[in-house]
């Protein structure tokens, strides 16, 4: 009885150690048994995961009916159609993907070299730097809210995000990169390995990296850049405090027919995606940029461009597809010196027709102004890597 | 002895009438300046009346607030006052300021006494009269002048009604919806404007009726809009009447189901004073009707005389509009009918290509009906009545007329999305919050499991804190306010959160 009492008292002690012990070095080393997810599993901010892990977009403008399927008109107006539906993880290794210089041929410069979220998602230059310092024919886009946008570049020659970035990846003067090269970088780097595994969770895992599933990541990294709370929103949305008196005066002279911003810049993406030939001048000694002209073949559209959003458009100066503008300022008041007043002589121009002569007097410009400042809102910034999975730094 | 005297006869029937005429004055009389203070709301046909009634409903009771304004005080600070659902009544007097309305369901209403109209005069110095962008807007009875941009302008809204208003000069345009969906624009006269008097831009579902439009560039255009109907309106030396469009370039690409019907179309002879490169600096004075490049448009029952170019013009968009190509515009006109219209007299002084073309057809007049460039499926009913030039291929119209069409306008009006109370807290913990909060994890602000924790069952106490947070957590930063978004939002995103789940 006695023995059998001490007996038990042993194993009694033997269980609690092994359950201590158990307890203990189970939080250690799990990684031996399952992959430790390295990506996010929630949607960044402006979107809801569903049950098929998808991010879906989600934002006060969801609240309004759509009458038209550009997503064009008024203050309560329904957004155009964004592409989502891309998962957290694929979202998140997009992420990783941006802010990597591996993705350039001599891993100096990353896509958030030129679109920096510490400079709205552009670069502050008037016209983009590529490898070895060149100097690029165009200025670099803010990318918030690209993933409403049916043409991309400037001259609209794609139209998903997955084409456009081939170019700037494998163009010589902006990244340097082969697809070959690039392949072979990435699948060189282990940790990248593992997180487009996981990331892509029903590929087989022996099989290299595609280029395919790098497109695919920073197509969902950049969909998922979203600015869509700025003061003119909360206006938008109904509370009438949100702009002062001269951003109000400001807002209607932008929407008036006189100055007519509103009719191309239309809400709420701040454009109507469309061409238009306004005669902006290039930078002194730079030649006319032919523009919509050498992506449609077609003389009529010669000095077109997509005409670009006007949000967060106070963070991203210079302005124009040169940046021929240093500010906001001078950009409005070329809008108001005259139908093709800068189109360089010899040139026949096609000016758009709502380039015309609005005779905006300087306090009306400066009341644009005032009202383009609130279109800024980057709440939803994205977050720069700490570490990258290839080990460099950040370059931007 | 009793006798009265017939004086006192006289004096008490002269006294009894003069009782009888002011009581009867007081009754009967003039009344001094009183009108209906009822907003004139859309009105529908009953659904289940047939065709031959004209019995129609209002679209909603009134039961909002009326405000009013009298002259000296200002039109926008009754348009801040008010809301949805109230009515601003507007009295003589004039009014020099730019009004907008950026809410739903606000009805603007001139009282006119005794001639005098509520003048909103922009005197050349202000950009626009009416803005609006809100759903339900209703603007009737007023005097419009000398603005610089537009005399009533909307961007979206939907369900609007723009009638009786008297314009003059306001610039480019008189009457400019766009983006809207199911309006009425009727009984407005208008003049002196540089480019379109009424003119629906990229629209659906509008009517244009019984407006007198003159000394214009354009009179009415219908512009990348569908399912308009434009009846009965007096078009009238304008540089051209009556226009159906597309213009390139557009984020809305087509024009179609358009029928002009019933209209006076006379004697546009204008010269052009359009502002160099807009659109319509292109048409030729004399130009009756103009289709470029619309689809299914129906021209029926008008008057069209005196016009001195052509009464109805057809030309695709390479013919008529020298723009930048647009490679989703479609640019030819298909599908025009042509029904019974009186014409005569026009083409007496043709102008530019049409001139050259009618001279190389030994012609000095220009025709009653002139098509030009691409196009198919055109028709029309009975071609020999017409002086036509271009209509060769023009098969004979299936149709004879568009009797059971009354109103292009809805059956009822566009319903605003309804979200519900869990949609609209969805969309603002999205949209909204999810920049600092996050299920489980810190991002700027609190997790919002923790908040969940700390305001357990009390929603008000979510909506007091972001509407003027007053934290002090330490190692947080302090949360700006929230305050605005609208009570209905704050009260459904404080529910969403204490219901999400992990």
């Amino acid at each position: 009885m006695v023995i059998s009492r001490d007996i038990l008292k042993a194993i009694l002690l033997l269980v609690i150690v092994v359950i201590l012990a158990w307890a203990f070095f189970s939080g250690e080393n799990p990684a031996t048994y399952y992959p430790v997810p390295l990506l996010k599993s929630t949607c960044p901010p402006g979107f809801k995961l569903n049950k098929n892990n998808e991010c879906i977009a989600k934002n006060l403008y969801n609240q309004y009916a759509t009458t038209n399927k550009a997503g064009v008109g008024g203050l309560k107006s329904a957004l155009p159609e964004i592409r989502d539906g891309f998962s957290p993880q694929q979202i998140d290794l997009g992420r990783y993907l941006f802010f990597d210089p591996a993705l350039s041929v001599d891993q100096t410069i990353s896509c958030a070299t030129c679109h920096d979220p510490n400079k709205g998602l552009s670069d502050g230059l008037a016209t983009s730097m590529g490898i070895d310092g060149q100097r690029l024919k165009r200025a670099a886009p803010s990318l918030y809210n690209v993933g409403y946008l049916k043409k991309l570049f400037w001259d609209g020659r794609a139209t998903t995000l997955e084409e456009q970035m081939l170019e700037p990846l494998f163009s010589k003067e902006e990244m340097g990169n082969s697809p070959d090269n690039l392949l072979s970088t990435i699948n060189g780097i282990e940790n990248y390995r593992k997180l487009f595994a996981e990331a892509f969770p029903t590929r087989d895992g022996d099989q290299p990296i595609l280029l395919h599933e790098i497109t695919r990541s920073l197509t969902a990294f950049q969909s998922s850049l979203i600015s869509l709370n700025s003061k003119y929103d909360q206006y938008a949305h109904g509370y009438d405090g949100a702009l002062n008196k001269n951003e109000i005066e400001g807002l209607n002279i932008f929407r008036s027919f006189v100055a007519r911003c509103a009719e191309c810049h239309t809400p709420p993406l701040f454009t109507n995606q469309q061409f238009a030939v306004i005669g902006s001048p290039e930078p002194d000694g730079v030649p006319l940029d032919p523009g919509a002209e050498v992506t449609y073949k077609d003389k009529s559209l010669r000095g077109a461009f997509k005409v670009p959003s006007l949000r967060n458009i106070a963070q991203t100066a210079p302005y124009m597809h040169s940046g021929r503008f240093k500010t906001l300022r001078e950009t409005v008041q070329f809008y108001t010196d005259g139908r093709g007043h800068a189109v360089p002589e010899g040139e026949n121009l096609l000016i758009h027709w709502h380039i015309w002569e609005p005779n905006l007097t300087d306090y009306e410009l400066d009341r644009l102004v005032d009202f383009l400042k609130t279109l800024t809102d980057e709440s939803f910034k994205p977050k720069v890597p700490e570490v990258l999975p290839s080990g460099l730094h950040i370059s931007s | 002895m009793n006798k009265k005297s017939p004086y006192k006869k006289i004096i008490a029937s002269v006294l009894l009438l003069g009782i009888g005429v002011f009581i009867g004055k007081s009754f009967f009389g003039p009344k001094s300046v009183e009108t209906v203070p009822i907003p004139s709301t859309m009105r529908y046909r009953n659904v289940g009346h047939t065709n031959d009634t004209t019995r129609v409903a209002s679209s909603e009771e009134f039961n909002g607030k009326i405000i009013e304004v009298k002259n000296g005080s200002s039109i926008q600070n009754a348009v801040k006052e008010s809301k949805p659902g109230d009515l601003i009544r507007v009295y003589p007097g004039t009014y020099t300021e730019n009004v907008y309305i950026d809410k739903d369901n606000i009805s603007l209403q001139g009282v006119v006494i005794n001639g005098e109209w509520p003048t909103l005069d922009g005197k050349k110095e202000i950009n626009d009269a009416f803005l609006y962008s809100g759903n339900g807007i209703l603007i009737e009875n007023f005097k419009i002048i000398n603005y610089k941009g537009n005399g009533i302008m909307g961007q979206a809204g939907n369900n609007f009604i723009i009638r009786n208003n008297w314009i003059i000069d306001t610039g480019v345009y008189g009457i400019f919806p766009q983006y809207g969906k199911n309006g009425l624009v009727e009984h407005n006269v208008l003049s002196k404007i540089a480019d379109a008097a009424i003119y629906v831009g990229m629209c659906d579902n509008v009517d244009v009726r019984h407006n007198e439009v003159f000394d214009n560039v354009a009179g009415i255009e219908i512009e990348n809009s569908r399912h308009c109907l434009v009846e009965n309106n007096y078009a009238h030396n304008n540089t051209g009447g009556l226009l159906a469009f597309v213009t390139p370039g557009l984020p809305i690409k087509t024009t179609f189901d358009v029928i002009l019907r019933n209209n006076f179309v006379v004697n546009n002879n204008h010269e052009n004073f359009g502002a160099p490169g807009s659109t319509v600096a292109g048409i030729p004075p004399g130009t009756g009707i103009l289709i470029m490049a619309a689809d299914d448009v129906i021209v029926e029952n008008n008057i069209i005389t005196g016009n001195n170019n052509t009464g109805i013009t057809i030309v695709d968009l390479a013919t008529g509009d020298p723009k930048a190509n647009d490679p989703n515009s479609e640019g030819n006109p298909d599908r025009v009918v042509i029904l019974d219209n009186i014409m005569f007299n026009n083409g007496n002084a043709p102008t530019g290509e049409i001139k050259a073309i009618m001279l190389a057809q030994m012609d000095s007049k220009g025709p009653d009906i002139f098509a030009y460039g691409g196009g198919t499926g055109s028709t029309i009913r009975d071609k020999n009545r017409y002086r036509t030039f271009g209509l060769d291929h023009y098969g004979t119209a299936q149709i004879t007329d568009t009797k059971d069409v009354l109103t292009m306008m809805t059956p009822s009006p566009v319903p605003p999305r309804s979200v519900s109370k869990e949609e609209l807290g969805e969309l603002t913990y999205y949209g909204v919050c999810a920049g600092c909060h996050a299920f489980g994890t810190r991002l700027i602000g609190p997790p919002t499991d923790i908040i969940q924790a700390i305001h357990n069952g009390n929603p008000q106490g979510i909506v007091d804190y972001i509407t003027a947070p007053k934290n002090l957590r330490e190692g947080y930063p302090e949360m700006p306010p929230q305050d605005y978004l609208s009570d209905e939002a704050k009260m459904a995103v404080a529910e969403y959160i204490l219901a999400l789940k992990p």
